[in-house]
């Protein structure tokens, strides 16, 4: 024990005899080891991101969404064509489907929504009251829109937060009248949501979604005021399009019954398989998508850490190389003396797991500190920067590293690993030198 | 008497490029325990190799050597080591002390081969640095002393042990006058305690302060006398 402490002391105090040279060889396990906590945190913040947007979506949920075809393929056809998903097709869907517990239909469209002098670009959404439930929206004042609403074809909305501030930034708009820019007909404000964050893309089918510029009206009323037939003037040209509605969102009796119904949705709408224009999302089938991504995603962080580790490694062997070789003639006196060759092998071992040891503890240290780190460099980004920023993928506005606990006990053993691995071959070497020769060495 | 050490016919050939170097050839003596003696010779005659084979550095090619009863020529290096660690002192020309270490350490070293490093080893050591004259420079590092002074941590190293012998290869060869005869006064004193000593040197001054000298000439003894 004393002997076994003595070396180690004796293997700190000739690393310190080079505090340049052993600190240089700790931060380069240090960043190793910082890097496999750093980038599997990312990974699992990432997909637990991603986790979370999919369970938003629900895992008993089932939606459906017209899908404009490429313009190509309607470009010699005169004037618009009718495409997507028809309330014939929702009403067979919901008939013919027996574990369908519920499902709505959704319309949505581009609009200037008008009040008084303020105009802003804001998204039309034509649904039926079950919408707030699935979606996950929020009331903040006034209510949702009713059966009753919907029954009556009635003109009144609700409006996201945002629009509701810009629109009426002294008012209260509960009761007001607001206006799609070139119709003169008004919808009375009957509720405002609370602020909702967007949701990302997931998969190829599923565009993200900006809730903030939303205002809300009973389909039956969309259907009435605005019909299918949507203009869009652009500058000198317009294009239209005619649409019934833009997606339908099931709800599943039953997780059991999802991929089952899924299927029969899918077969249901096999006519739409040639133009394409209908994508079926099945959230559950994405979370196990994401599991699988995941996994991968893991692994390949791992492989880069390990990598950047493997790098650290190498730097311990050039070091501890090279201080074989500087320590040859102590190496001979140390044999002279009696040091037996298993001696030296474990006097220099125990320098170089000391340094991997010290650098794979800081590391750890650091490692920890990620998720702080990432929120100050953002926010300090974000302070500098925004445009920058703003312009980049909102996975990296957004993404919180989530430290994966298993990663520290990991990094640790892999940096003792490491120093051992790599310490091993010059520690060998200098067991292997003839004494008499590390001896003559000058 | 006690034989420290006893050489029979000892051979150490050494294998260069095909050729065969033969540095001794069939070197035969005894040393009693107690005695003094200075390995003389010119440059290339085999007193290093023979003062390595001696401290179990290295194996003899043929020959046997006795140290107390063993055998040493047969043994394997960590047997050998065990040797140099309980029974052997080493001094050398350029002092080879381990520069990261204090005197005290230093002069522990061996002890800690032998898994004998203790507080009450280091009493021991303080107490080799004493006689040696150096009480007042225990956590002195070698770069903080003169030669002379390095030479005595050296061979209060080389006691540490309670050797069998000590092996000195020159080891007043860095020193001037002076210092080589406070040194060689130490290893007489040493001496006149019961210590057995083997040392090589090229001057008859050090060689007429020692009990006898063996001359070597290409590997063979020559003479080998009393004083
Ligand atoms: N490792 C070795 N490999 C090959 N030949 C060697 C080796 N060591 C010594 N020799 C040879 O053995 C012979 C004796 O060498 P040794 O070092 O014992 O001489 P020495 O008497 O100590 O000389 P000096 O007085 O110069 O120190 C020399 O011819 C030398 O070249
Ligand atoms: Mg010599």
């Amino acid at each position: 024990m004393v002997v076994f402490f003595r070396t180690w002391a004796l293997g700190i105090k000739s690393l310190m005899l080079h505090p340049l040279r052993s600190g240089l060889t700790v931060l380069g396990i240090l960043i190793g080891v910082a890097a496999v906590i750093w980038l599997l945190a990312f990974g699992e913040g990432i997909s637990r991101e991603a986790q979370k947007q999919i369970e938003g979506l629900g895992a008993e949920n089932i939606l459906v969404r017209s899908v404009k075809p490429p313009s190509e393929a309607t470009a010699n056809q005169r004037g618009a064509i009718p495409y997507g998903l028809t309330r014939e097709e929702f009403d067979t869907l919901v008939q013919t489907i027996p574990t369908i517990k519920s499902a709505i239909p959704i319309r949505e469209m581009r609009r200037q929504i008008r009040y008084q002098g303020r105009l802003i670009d804001g998204r039309l959404v034509g649904c039926t009251p079950e919408y707030a439930e699935v979606t996950r929206l929020e009331i903040d004042r006034g209510m949702f829109l009713t059966d009753d609403h919907q029954r009556h074809k009635q003109s009144v909305c609700v409006l996201a937060a945002n629009v509701a501030e810009r629109l009426f930034p002294y008012e209260d708009p509960i009761g007001r009248r607001v206006y799609l820019a070139d119709h003169t007909d008004y919808y009375v404000v009957v509720g405002v949501l609370r602020p909702k964050n967007a949701t990302a893309a997931i998969g190829g089918s599923l565009d993200a979604q900006d809730f903030s510029n939303d205002m809300y009206i009973p389909i039956s009323t969309c259907r009435q005021r605005i019909g299918d037939i949507v203009v869009n003037r652009g500058s000198g040209t317009f294009s239209g399009e005619i649409l019934q509605l833009n997606q339908i969102t099931f709800r599943v009796n039953g997780i059991d019954n999802v991929m089952r119904t899924a299927d029969l949705i899918k077969e249901t709408l096999k006519s739409h398989d040639r133009k394409q224009d209908v994508a079926v999302i099945v959230p559950q089938e994405l979370l196990e998508q994401a599991k699988t991504t995941r996994l991968m995603f893991m692994v390949l962080m791992g492989f880069i850490a390990g990598i950047s580790l493997l790098v650290g490694g190498i730097g311990i062997m050039n070091i501890m190389l090279a201080t074989v070789t500087e320590r040859t003639r102590e190496i001979g006196i140390r044999r002279a003396l009696g040091a037996r060759r298993t001696d030296i092998v474990r006097q220099f071992l125990i320098e170089t797991v000391s340094l991997s040891v010290v650098g794979g503890a800081t590391g750890i240290g650091i490692g920890l500190l990620c998720p702080y780190m990432v929120g100050w460099v953002r926010d300090f980004a974000f302070r500098n920067w925004a445009e920058v920023m703003n312009s980049l993928p909102a996975v990296v506005k957004s993404v919180e590293p989530h430290i994966v606990p298993l990663s520290i006990p990991l990094a640790f053993s892999v940096s003792v690993v490491v120093g051992v691995l790599f310490g091993i071959y010059p520690a060998i070497r200098a067991a292997q030198m003839d004494p008499i020769e590390a001896l003559r060495h000058e | 008497m006690n034989i420290a050490c006893r050489a029979t016919e000892l051979t150490k050939e050494y294998v260069l490029k095909g050729e065969t170097v033969r540095a001794l050839r069939g070197v035969s003596f005894d040393v009693p325990e107690g005695d003094y003696v200075a390995i003389m010779g010119p440059s290339g005659s085999g007193k290093s190799t023979l003062l390595n084979l001696l401290g179990c550095l290295d194996r003899p090619t043929l020959g046997n050597l006795f140290l107390g009863d063993k055998d040493v020529a047969k043994m394997n290096d960590d047997q050998l080591s065990n040797i140099r660690a309980t029974r052997i002192g080493f001094v050398f020309q350029s002092y080879n002390l381990i520069q990261q270490l204090t005197v005290v350490e230093n002069i522990e070293v061996p002890l800690y081969y032998q898994g004998r490093a203790s507080s009450a080893s280091r009493k021991r050591c303080k107490y080799l640095a004493e006689m040696v004259g150096l009480g007042d420079r225990l956590g002195h590092r070698p770069t903080q002393l003169s030669g002379g002074q390095q030479q005595r941590v050296a061979i209060a190293r080389s006691l540490v042990n309670d050797p069998y012998f000590i092996l000195a290869d020159e080891p007043t060869g860095n020193l001037d006058s002076n210092t080589t005869l406070e040194i060689l006064n130490l290893f007489a004193e040493l001496n006149k305690n019961g210590k057995t000593i083997i040392l090589v040197t090229h001057e008859d001054e050090v060689a007429r302060h020692t009990k006898r000298i063996v001359r070597l000439r290409d590997g063979l003894i020559q003479s080998d006398t009393r004083n």
